[in-house]
């Protein structure tokens, strides 16, 4: 039924933003998503150790799914049917990942540029300023990682995954590295960049209340 | 100039310009396997690493016997080099650059191999996910993030052929300005009556740049240590 519904034509109603449909192995476990979704933000909820994450990394092509397909507004990612899987650096996914990963040998500044390059750079959807304005990170610039806050930490990976200029944002349970009190600071950040930046998201938790504050539709994992 | 002879000056000039080519020329290769070697699992590994570490362990003079056997001219290897690119390796100062680089490579590969592997994966995970490709993620995050591994380990050779003396002497001789190196002009010194002086004059010399190399070394090495946790 599901995959059926893809292989519908054009006029049977828009193209869903997300088609995931796939199956994961990683060793003994089997994970498997089937979402079709026209909303634009969408949230995958579920348990810790429920694969939330190893999806996401399927989505962005850091993992392998043994069947199935991906489609993200049209684009096809990876579809093993028809031996379709674009590489990880070509699909112009922006991940934010739950632990920042921010360039320990770089500055702030040359983490945020690290994805503008080629064609990008030229013509920047999303330029360095109006992000750095976007998220309140212009103080930080010229600071080196280490000394940062977990929120500080967030907000610059979070600009650096807009800055290559994705088509795409997932978001990996952002905020569950800080307190409270940061998780509230930042989440308005978040918000903005669903609002502003206007991109499919895919945006994971194990909160609910997170959840309903940045996802239009909520889909369980696990 | 502290009393160096000639050809005392010559043979440190030689072992530099020896010790510097063998870990230039050597170090892209050391790279590139100690990469490979952190990278990749694939059944036979082990014996490659077996392989690889033998001329540490293997008596010198065999591995210089392998290589005259070898690279001659007219070795399997040494002919063919020769009469197509026109380098020889027998009894030139290429060929001690060659005897050094192959007894140095073991060390140089393992430290490589060794700071490669404490580089985060999770960090070229991201740098793909920015659209960058196997290249650009190894140029600008696993190298930069393994450098002072990697300069340790060029260090590491660069002080090793240095001291290479047995592979060398067996493969390419002992000819004053062309082959003699610091080592092998000690071990003259040692043949001829009244050659103590020269013999302390290059042991200084030998010991100074030695301790430099491996000074250098260890502090790159600590230095990595605080930079592979953040």
């Amino acid at each position: 039924m599901k995959a059926r519904a893809a292989d519908m034509p054009l006029d049977a109603g828009a193209t869903p933003t997300w088609l995931l449909d796939f199956e994961l192995r990683r060793g003994a476990f089997l994970r498997s998503i089937h979402v079709r979704s026209t909303q634009r933000v969408i949230a995958l909820v579920g348990a810790s150790g429920a694969g939330k994450t190893s999806l996401l990394y399927a989505i962005a092509g850091l993992l392998r799914p043994q069947r199935g397909r991906i489609e993200v507004g049209g684009h096809c990612l990876f579809d093993a049917a028809r031996g379709i899987d674009v590489p990880a650096h070509r699909r112009r996914i922006g991940f934010v990942f739950q632990d920042a990963r921010l360039f320990p040998h770089l500055d702030v500044r040359h983490n945020l540029l690290y994805g503008l390059r080629g064609d990008a750079r030229d013509a920047p959807r999303f330029g360095l300023d109006a992000i750095v304005d976007l998220l309140g990170i212009a103080p930080l610039l010229p600071r080196a990682t280490a000394g940062l806050s977990g929120g500080e930490l967030q907000r610059v990976a979070l600009g650096r995954a807009l800055l290559s200029q994705p088509r795409i944002l997932l978001l990996d349970e952002p905020l569950s590295m800080l307190d409270m009190d940061r998780r509230d600071e930042l989440l308005p950040y978040l918000q903005r960049v669903r609002d502003e930046v206007a991109l499919p998201m895919i945006y994971v938790s194990h909160y609910p209340d997170e959840v309903r504050r940045i996802a239009d539709e909520t889909h369980p994992v696990g | 100039m502290l009393g160096f002879s000639t050809q005392e000056l010559t043979a440190i000039a030689l072992s530099l310009k020896v010790a510097s080519v063998a870990t230039l020329c050597s170090l892209p290769f050391g790279i590139a396997l100690g990469w490979w070697l952190a990278r990749k699992r694939l059944p036979g590994m082990l014996l490659l690493d077996t392989v690889l570490m033998l001329p540490l362990v293997l008596p010198p003079v065999v591995t210089g016997y392998a290589l005259l056997v070898l690279f001659g001219t007219r070795g399997a290897i040494g002919a063919f080099l020769h009469d197509t690119l026109g380098i020889t390796f027998a009894f030139r100062w290429t060929g001690a650059a060659l005897a050094s680089a192959i007894m140095g490579f073991p060390l140089m590969v393992r430290a490589i191999r060794l700071s490669i592997e404490a580089v985060d994966r999770r960090l070229e995970q991201a740098a793909s996910t920015l659209g960058a490709n196997h290249w650009r993620v190894f140029l600008s995050v696993t190298l930069p993030l393994a450098w002072p591994g990697v300069v340790a380990g060029a260090v590491l050779a660069f002080a090793k052929a240095l001291g290479e003396f047995g592979a060398t002497i067996t493969f390419v001789s002992n000819i004053p300005g062309e082959t003699q190196t610091i080592s092998s002009a000690i071990y003259t010194l040692m043949q001829v009556p009244g050659g103590e002086s020269g013999i302390w004059r290059l042991t200084l010399v030998a010991v100074a740049i030695s301790f430099c190399a491996v000074f250098v070394s260890e502090w790159l090495v600590q230095r990595q240590h605080p930079r592979s946790h953040a």
